[in-house]
């Protein structure tokens, strides 16, 4: 019974969302600011993949970068949690900041950074370890370790990525054994079981099949009240369904930046449109 | 036509395919073979065989018989036996010799005798001849007469061998006693003795002016143990007298009586009066002697555990202390330093370290370790035992250490292996969750590469098992007066000298005073090696494979 219910529940949700995104007027000037960018130039090597981008992210919505493939935007996502510190090569210029606080100065710890700004990948990552042991990796980081939390938060980050129902009776057998879709959902489970402020989705849906993608998006649209999301898709659809904001990017620049309708029923720059309509390679 | 179908065939690919299918037969026989030979020639051993009685007449001399074991056979050519100044009849060409075990070295001063065929008389096989291991001058053959109790006849004639079988038994438990006594509890006062010798050496060195205390206590301690000394010398003495009790009366097939005391017998069999099954327990029953005894007689009989033992101590330690060496040291190399010019040389220092002959480790062993490193540490926490060094000599700690740096390369080479394999994407995950580099190495990285590490450690301990050369200078001996690890503190005793099935193999093959009987054991010593190797690398596998189901996500 519980089965049948939750197959037929997304679809019908599915619209549910783009009708609301419909409704809703949204306007940047009205949201506190969550992260913000400052001329903020990246190069790897002699090459520059990030050329003077300046944007505000407002809190607790969701906002997308879209844009053809090596146009930067995965780059830039990193550079949020300061992945790009494992490339040995990156150089940054300009300024990022979250709550205000530059979070490339030299003060900053960036475990603690990371644990603030949590980042799902495009390809499913969960550990070789059981489910339990996958979402209460990050609180055993941290030294949390008696058993009746980590039951409590796992129940609960497991709930929150709508994956308990499936998961509740396995929690012990290897992480392995879940579908794509229902490891990304791990993931996502596992990155929200630490309470981060910010949560990076890089192509979150790009590995999984139609169904798998549907509940992965009807879930982000339930973390935004949480946390402010920030999601590179390569899916122009999926940006128009669960974004409040989008970003357009082109060879390292940020072309246009905008309330997501606005932005893709009216955009104001012609290369925007001639993306959104199809018209690039 | 033909020509046509002969390149059609060459260019199917089936030649290549037959060819590989053939390197790899040959291969596969060879191995076979090699480990057939081994264990039949090895294990043949251990088969109580029938004795033979050989009526043998040698031209120009009486007839005399001939009591012992066939143990081989060949034919030697008419013209080969003319040299030797044996003479065929006309017309026969070549003739068979057997090589018989004739025992009682004691008495005829060789246990092996080659006879010619030509000269023997009908072979008999009498169910009353007697089988008698010795614990020295090896195996004696005869007819038992009677059994006596302090030089009296208890009991003579067809009772005796049950007689003699029942105090057999007993004498065997009184060998028993004497050696546990001797090694347990007279070794713990030798130790307690030689300890109050150290301190009292130690008091000496210090030059503290009033000592006068401290050296009664310790005169007073060892009086207690002296005292005790004593007390167990007694036993000792009674013991011996008791084993001493019996002896036994044999006939030997010169027509000889002499007697036997029956503390120096181990057993005595009747092969020839046994079944099959009978037969089949007691070589079991030897297979077991062999295994778990003590060596007799320069290594020519009796077991050879303190090898087993030697061999596989020196294995597990080497096994504990390169894993972590090597894990460390491919991490460095992998995840910490800065991939340059230096790491490339350092990375094929090490892969050519794999190549250095392995003569090379043990002399580098014994320079460093042994004379450097033992040396020093003599001088700093063992002054008083000195002349006489402790860590300064050949032993078991220093033949470990130096195995362990011949395999590191190999656990080296296999971590870095590893560690490259697992996926970024993990890493990155880990790292996202505010892992440092070190939590995520400590947490997923290293155990992801733990199956990998298994697999350095099993080409370590294959390697390292079967290393002898470099074990000679640094620590193996013909034969150990006493295990690493006995009863007395601190239980394992890293620096004393040890024996190993390598070595045991090459003493008994070359260094026996009596070839001819220790051959045998080199098949078993042989057999047995392999054994070991076989079981410590099925049991790395196996845990290597339990590591492995746990994390199959590095796999795939």
């Amino acid at each position: 019974m519980e089965a049948v219910k939750q197959q037929a529940a997304p679809a019908a949700r599915a619209i549910n969302i783009e009708s609301i995104h419909r409704g809703a007027k949204v306007s940047l000037a009205d949201e506190t600011t969550c992260l913000e960018v400052k001329d903020f130039n990246l190069f790897y090597g002699n090459k520059q993949a990030l050329h003077g981008i300046n944007m505000t992210i407002p809190k607790n919505r969701v906002t997308a970068f879209i844009g053809p493939s090596g146009c930067g935007k995965s780059t830039l996502l990193r550079c949020f949690n300061r992945m790009n510190d494992l490339i040995d090569s990156v150089r940054i210029e300009g300024q990022m900041l979250l709550e205000g606080n530059n979070l490339n100065a030299p003060a900053v710890n960036v475990a603690d950074l990371r644990r603030q700004v949590g980042m799902v990948f495009q390809k499913p990552n969960p550990f070789p370890k059981s489910i339990y042991e996958n979402v209460a990796y990050g609180l055993r980081l941290q030294g949390i370790n008696e058993r009746l939390t980590l039951d409590k938060v796992v129940e609960k980050s497991l709930k929150g990525a709508a994956l308990w129902d499936e998961v509740k009776d396995r929690l012990h057998e290897s992480a392995m054994g879940l579908s794509g879709g229902q490891q990304q959902r791990l993931v996502i489970a596992r990155a929200i079981a630490i309470e981060p402020e910010v949560l990076l989705l890089d192509e979150p849906a790009s590995a999984l099949d139609p169904l798998s993608t549907l509940k992965i998006e009807e879930l982000i649209y339930e973390l935004k009240d949480k946390y402010t999301i920030v999601i590179v898709t390569h899916n122009m659809q999926q940006a128009a369904r669960v974004s409040d904001y989008t970003a357009f990017m082109y060879m390292g620049e940020l072309i246009e930046f905008g309330a997501t309708d606005e932005l893709f029923t009216n955009p104001a720059k012609k290369q925007t449109e001639d993306y959104i309509t199809g018209r690039y390679g | 036509m033909s020509n046509k179908s002969f390149s059609s065939w060459m260019k199917s690919g089936s030649p290549w395919v037959w060819l590989n299918a053939g390197a790899v037969s040959i291969s596969l026989v060879m191995v076979v073979g090699l480990l057939l030979l081994i264990a039949v020639r090895g294990l043949s051993h251990f088969w109580p065989a029938d004795i033979m009685a050989i009526p043998y007449t040698e031209p120009g001399k009486e007839v005399i018989t001939l009591v012992g074991e066939a143990i081989d056979s060949e034919v030697v050519s008419a013209k080969q036996l003319s040299r030797v100044g044996i003479e065929l009849p006309e017309g026969q060409a070549s003739a068979e010799r057997l090589l018989i075990k004739v025992g009682n070295r004691d008495y005829f001063g060789l246990d092996f005798r080659w006879i010619n065929q030509p000269w023997m008389g009908e072979v008999s096989y009498p169910a009353e001849l007697l089988a008698i291991e010795r614990r020295e001058w090896g195996e004696f053959y005869g007819y038992l007469s009677s059994v006596k109790q302090q030089g009296e006849i208890v009991v003579s004639g067809d009772a005796a061998f049950a007689e003699l079988q029942h105090r057999l038994i007993r004498s065997n438990n009184l060998v028993g006693d004497i050696k546990s006594l001797a090694k347990n509890e007279m070794g713990k006062i030798n130790a307690g003795l030689e300890e109050l010798r150290l301190e009292k050496r130690k008091l000496e060195l210090r030059s503290v002016a009033d000592t006068s205390i401290q050296f009664a206590e310790l005169a007073e301690a060892e009086k207690l143990l002296d005292v005790s000394y004593k007390d167990l010398q007694n036993k000792l003495a009674a013991l011996y007298k008791e084993l001493n009790r019996d002896q036994m009366m044999v006939v030997m097939s010169d027509g000889r009586e002499v007697e036997i005391p029956l503390a120096k017998v181990v057993q005595a069999l009747r092969p020839n009066a046994m079944t099959v099954f009978e037969k089949l327990v007691v070589y079991g029953h030897e297979i077991w002697k062999f295994v778990s005894g003590d060596p007799r007689e320069a290594n020519t009989e009796g077991g050879v555990f303190p090898a087993i033992f030697g061999t596989v101590m020196m294995v597990l330690i080497m096994a504990v202390l390169v894993t972590p060496f090597g894990v460390i040291a491919a991490v460095y190399l992998k995840e910490y330093a800065t991939q340059g010019p230096i790491i490339r040389l350092i990375r094929i220092a090490v892969n050519n370290l794999a190549g250095v002959p392995s003569i090379v480790y043990g002399v580098f062993g014994l320079g460093f370790f042994v004379y450097f490193l033992g040396g020093n540490i003599d001088e700093l926490f063992f002054q008083a035992s000195l002349p006489s060094p402790t860590f300064g000599t050949p032993g078991l700690m220093w033949a470990s250490l130096t195995l362990a740096i011949l395999t590191v390369p190999v656990v080296i080479v296999a971590t870095e292996e590893g560690l490259s394999r697992i996926p970024r994407a993990i890493r990155e995950g880990s790292l996202a969750l505010g892992a440092t580099k070190a939590e995520t190495l400590w947490r997923t990285v290293l155990p992801m590469a733990a199956p990998a590490m298994m697999t350095g450690l099993i080409l370590a301990v294959a390697r390292a098992a079967g290393e002898v050369a470099p074990l000679m200078m640094v620590g193996v001996v013909k034969l150990a007066p006493a295990l690493a690890v006995d009863n007395i503190a601190p239980y394992l005793h890293l620096d004393r000298q040890f024996m190993h099935l390598g070595f045991h193999i090459y003493d008994v093959g070359f260094q026996s005073p009596n070839v001819e009987a220790a051959r045998p054991l080199v098949y078993a010593t042989a057999l047995l090696l392999i054994v070991i190797i076989i079981v410590l690398n099925l049991a790395a596998i196996k845990i290597r494979n339990r590591l492995r189901e746990n994390y199959k996500a590095s796999e795939s």
